[in-house]
């Protein structure tokens, strides 16, 4: 395992060898310069699996309801890839990653592979490097991919572009529907579950978000969000909630899961390229120097900002195939 | 941009159910800006080094107040060693008198830390084991 | 005059009452460079006074013996009788512990402790691959009825009374107790003795658990209604704050956590249809003494005045006895250090002796050499006999609850109470304890007090000598004689559960596990089946797989 190429774990990748799954998670994790290369290598396997991703506020029963779903779906002879996303500390950027507790059981199942991902820094890092890693684990030949995030900040809205299905998790009592829906839990949702069927109080948050889901205007063209009641703790309900992602990929399909998956890739390439360009432009290239002089000059930053976007988008190649005069007809 | 954390995995082999070290450990690691991945009690040795796989740690540290650690902690050795993760660094604390110590640290266990260590001083200890590793594995690449 | 006048501008303020200028005394001088407060961090005043223990006599103390027992449990207290001097003992096979039994009895040991193995504790049998390496290590195996037989052999049951430490699988080494007792001839009805059965604080702090909360709960209401009709003299749960203390809790929440999952077994009780005042009097209590010798002393006060009112004004308990904490102590394994371990006896002396000043009914003393192995005999008598040294020599045991009056130990009991009484609240808000259990609330709060400690050890805000001061180079390499256990206890063990599994009638011991199986799934008493069992040679492990399948396993929830 003693610095490995690119060409050498790719390969070994797709010999499924699982400790070069594992790394090339690290790589994906850590920006190694080697990953997108390993990447390239077995792209062509990408796009087979099925990603599902789980929301909602902390101790609602992801954790638990994650290795209930793993457990049906290696029921249905599929193979299993786990993510499971907690935060990072913002003072020392270290992480206690605690998820695998309650995953326990599949442990040592061989057609189950479980990784914890520390958030670190949030801005974008959180989607970039899970989406890597769902890739890698697509690669890799894993059928279901489940990825838990924390229901907290900005994790819900990275949770989409990662997977195909939404699945919001509450319970009663802490994370009740008034505040899921605060915190804009619903609007992500594919799949609403209440988890803990068994404690007082979930008959009544079902209900309300039934209600809630169903008022909503303007989603006609909309998925139903179907909201599921269950167990995770004893796996009651669990059968059903597949049904139900089961329907919202079957609704998926019958229109454009591909669209929609280039439209995230879209995304994810141009977010790759943004966070790439303005390192080298405030950086390298020295346009965070210059600003700070002309700033202490006495300019005014508006002017700063508009003589700098000038000079740096003329100098943008058009790309292959997009008429030039196009570009030039806009700054006219 | 290269952005690389120590990756540490806490274990609790055997039945004994003190983790109060284990976790307090593992907080002070985290400070230290590590990540920790923490499995929780009673797992086997097995369990342990799949999770070490899975998880691409850095470092292994075990925990055992049972008495079991000298049947323990080989084992879980082995059980590494037997999914080729050698490169893994090993170390761990508990109830385990001086002679076991030497005994286990000649077994392939880098440090063993006793009652009464500061957390501090594991992080630190962690920090500079990795930095001598990883720049060895930079003049290797 | 002179005098006076020579201390300067302080003492001009002729006309300041006496407390002022001591005050102004205080503030003016330079202090040493230390924290003052509790071990548990609860800051301490210089002085205390009338001000800080606004007492009612007669509501909040007592006489010993009455409402609200603050004072103590017994009217004549240590006059009428000392405390059971009870060392926790157990290693090995069943026939080791038997001699150090013996060997304790002989010291003028006055009660029987039972320290188990992990596998026992945890429901495994002694040849189950999750007990390799683990046999006999950190207590005894006790697999069948014929290791109990063993461990008991020679030991007139009717006579001594005997502890056990054990909780998931608590029912079924009574059972096995019980059991062994019918085949020595002894009734049920004479034998003495507790069986720890705690299972909420595993849980929250020592873990060693066998089936998820709520069938746990039910095993613990079907022991208690068993023994209230054929067992009555065994305590039937002692509800333990020595393990959520070693797991890293302040003594407030030691007392707190600790009593409301005492409340919790009654409510449980009273749920399942036993009358409180059948069940409540057999209930006792084990507590740590740790080293801040008066915040631990109030602890103990604090807890029989905390007990008697829940129980008499909220539970309506009409027997004195149901209003009573009766506990046994042990002092803080935690305290111990590997470094300069001689010094390991100094300490258990002020935890002891906090304990005896704190009117405990039984009482542990820890041996100097536990934070390296199993104590060695020489250390198990240095620390029984430390007890005897405070019995015999101190003359503290002449006169009841010599603190009381004291103004710094009643403002320290009524903080711990109030502490307590905020507490209970806040676990109710949270749901109750089986809530907080399964939210990791307390685990979690356990745990910050953990963190909490161990980074002002880290900072020397806390002092431990010859860990951070006082140290000395190779402190810790002091050569103590290390007591090892065998590996042939654990060949052995597996040998003889072989054999028994051979010789016993297999068809019974099925037919017995079948019915086991379907009390689980009805309401028949559990503790009535495993005696069954226990007499048709079932082991511990086949007993307790039946339990796991029926109600599950239980996994932790995260609380880092
Ligand atoms: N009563 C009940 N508790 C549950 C259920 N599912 C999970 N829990 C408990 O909720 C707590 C948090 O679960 P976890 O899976 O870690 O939640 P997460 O933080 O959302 O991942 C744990 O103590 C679980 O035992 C359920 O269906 N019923
Ligand atoms: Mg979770």
């Amino acid at each position: 395992m003693h610095a490995p190429t690119a060409e050498s774990l790719a390969e070994r990748l797709l010999r499924a060898d699982r400790a070069a799954l594992a790394r090339l998670i690290s790589w994906a994790e850590n920006g190694d310069a080697r990953f997108s290369a390993a990447l390239d290598r077995v792209y062509s396997r990408v796009g087979r699996a099925a990603r599902t991703g789980f929301t909602g506020p902390p101790g609602a029963g992801k954790s638990t309801l994650v290795n209930e779903v793993a457990k049906a779906y290696r029921g249905r002879g599929a193979t299993v890839g786990v993510l499971a996303v907690d935060p990072s500390s913002p003072f020392s950027g270290g992480a206690l990653l605690g998820d695998r507790i309650r995953m326990e059981e599949r442990t040592l199942d061989p057609g189950v592979f479980i990784r914890s991902m520390a958030s670190r820094e949030s801005h974008g890092g959180v989607a970039q490097a899970t989406v890597d890693a769902c890739d890698v684990m697509d690669a890799f030949g894993l059928a279901e991919i489940l990825i838990e995030t924390v229901g907290v900040g900005q994790a819900e809205y990275d949770v989409v572009a990662v997977a195909d299905t939404v699945v919001v998790v509450l319970c009663p009592g802490a994370g009740d529907g008034i505040q899921a829906m605060k915190a804009g839990l619903l609007e992500v949702a594919d799949v609403l579950v209440v988890n803990k069927s068994d404690l007082p109080g979930a008959d009544r948050l079902a209900r309300d978000l039934d209600e809630a889901v169903h008022v909503r205007f303007g989603r006609e063209q909309a998925f139903p969000v179907p909201v599921v009641s269950l167990c995770a703790s004893s796996g009651e309900g669990v059968a059903e909630l597949l049904e139900a992602v089961d329907g919202h990929r079957a609704w998926l399909a019958a229109r454009d899961l591909p669209a929609a998956r280039l439209a995230k890739r879209a995304e994810r390439v141009r977010k790759t390229v943004d966070a790439e360009v303005s390192l080298a432009l405030w950086g390298r290239r020295g346009w965070g120097a210059f600003v700070a002089a002309e700033l202490a000059a006495g300019l005014a930053p508006h002017r700063v900002a508009r003589e700098l976007g000038r000079r740096v988008s003329e100098t943008l190649p058009p790309a292959p195939g997009a008429p030039e005069s196009n570009f030039r007809g806009e700054r006219a | 941009m290269s952005t690389r954390r120590i990756r540490v995995l806490i274990g609790k082999p055997g039945l004994d159910g003190h983790d109060r070290g284990a976790k307090i450990v593992a907080t002070a690691l985290r400070d230290a800006g590590m990540e920790v991945v923490y499995t929780g009690l009673h797992q086997t040795p097995e369990m342990i080094a799949e999770v070490a796989v899975q998880e691409d740690v850095d470092v292994v540290g075990l925990s055992i107040l049972s008495g079991a650690h000298l049947s323990l902690f080989p084992r879980v050795r082995k059980e590494l060693l037997a999914r080729d993760m050698g490169h893994v660094v090993l170390t761990g604390g508990g109830i385990i008198p001086a002679e076991d110590v030497a005994s286990l640290e000649q077994q392939g266990y880098a440090k063993l830390f006793g009652p009464g260590t500061r957390t501090e001083d594991i992080a630190t200890w962690i920090q500079a084991e990795m930095q001598r590793r990883w720049s060895d594995e930079g003049a290797a690449r | 005059m002179t005098k006076q006048a020579k201390r300067g501008p302080v003492s001009s303020t002729s006309s300041a009452d006496p407390r002022a200028l001591w005050e102004a005394e205080l503030a003016a001088a330079r202090l040493r460079g230390a924290e003052f407060s509790t071990v548990s961090q609860s800051p301490l005043q210089a002085l205390y006074g009338p001000a800080e223990a606004p007492l009612d006599y007669e509501r909040d103390l007592g006489y010993p013996g009455q409402f609200p027992f603050t004072r103590g449990v017994h009217p004549t207290m240590y006059r009428g009788r000392l405390w059971t001097m009870r060392q926790f003992a157990g290693f090995g096979s069943a026939q080791q512990t038997n001699e150090r039994f013996k060997y304790l009895l002989g010291l003028g040991q006055t009660g029987l402790s039972t320290a188990f193995d992990f596998p026992t504790l945890m429901g495994y049998d002694s040849d189950h691959a999750f007990a390799e390496g683990e046999v006999g290590q950190v207590g005894v195996a006790i697999s069948s009825l014929e290791d109990m037989q063993r461990l008991m052999d020679g030991i007139p049951m009717a006579e001594v009374s005997t502890s056990m430490t054990i909780n998931g699988p608590a029912p079924i080494l009574l059972a096995f107790y019980i059991a062994c007792g019918e085949r020595q001839g002894v009734d049920p009805r004479e034998l003495r003795g507790t069986v720890q059965n705690d299972i909420l604080k595993e849980f929250q702090a020592q873990h060693a658990w066998l089936v998820p909360p709520i069938p746990a709960l039910r095993m613990i209401t079907d022991v208690m209604g068993y023994c209230a009709e054929r067992v009555p003299q065994w305590n039937t749960i002692s509800i333990s704050g020595y393990h959520i203390r070693e797991a890293g809790s302040t003594a407030a929440q030691e007392l707190a956590f600790t009593l409301a999952n005492g409340m919790e077994y009654v409510r449980r009780g009273v749920a399942a249809g036993l009358n409180v005042d059948d069940f409540a009097p057999r209930l006792s209590f084990f507590f740590d003494s740790h080293i801040d010798f008066f915040e631990e002393i109030a602890k103990f006060r604090a807890a029989r005045r905390i007990w008697a009112r829940k129980l008499r004004d909220e539970f309506g308990a009409k027997d004195p006895r149901s209003w009573m904490v009766r506990f046994h102590t042990q002092t803080a394994g935690v305290t111990l250090t590997a470094q300069q371990p001689e010094n390991n006896i100094v300490r258990t002396a002020f935890e002891a002796l906090a304990a005896v000043l704190g009117g405990t009914q039984s009482l542990h003393t820890n041996s100097m050499d536990e934070t390296y192995a199993l104590p060695t005999e020489k250390a198990v008598k240095i620390a029984l006999r430390t007890q005897q040294l405070i019995a015999e020599e101190t003359e503290v045991a002449n006169v009841i609850d010599p603190l009381a009056g004291s103004y710094f130990v009643e403002a320290e009991t009524s903080r711990l109470e109030q502490e307590a009484l905020a507490t209970f609240a806040e676990i109710e808000r949270r749901g109750g304890v089986v809530a907080c259990i399964d939210s990791g609330w307390i685990q979690k709060e356990i745990h910050r007090s953990a963190v909490l400690y161990q980074r002002a050890v880290e900072l020397r805000r806390k002092k431990i000598v010859g860990v951070n001061c006082y140290e000395e180079p190779d402190g810790d390499a002091t050569p103590l004689e290390l007591h090892r256990i065998d590996a042939s206890v654990e060949t052995d063990q597996r040998a003889r559960l072989a054999d028994l599994r051979r010789r016993r009638d297999g068809a019974r011991a099925r037919r017995e596990l079948e019915a086991i199986r379907a009390a689980c799934r009805s309401r028949e008493n559990l503790l009535a089946r495993f005696v069954a069992a226990a007499h048709a040679d079932c082991t511990l492990g086949e007993i307790a797989d039946v339990l796991r399948q029926e109600f599950g396993i239980y996994k932790e929830p995260k609380i880092l």
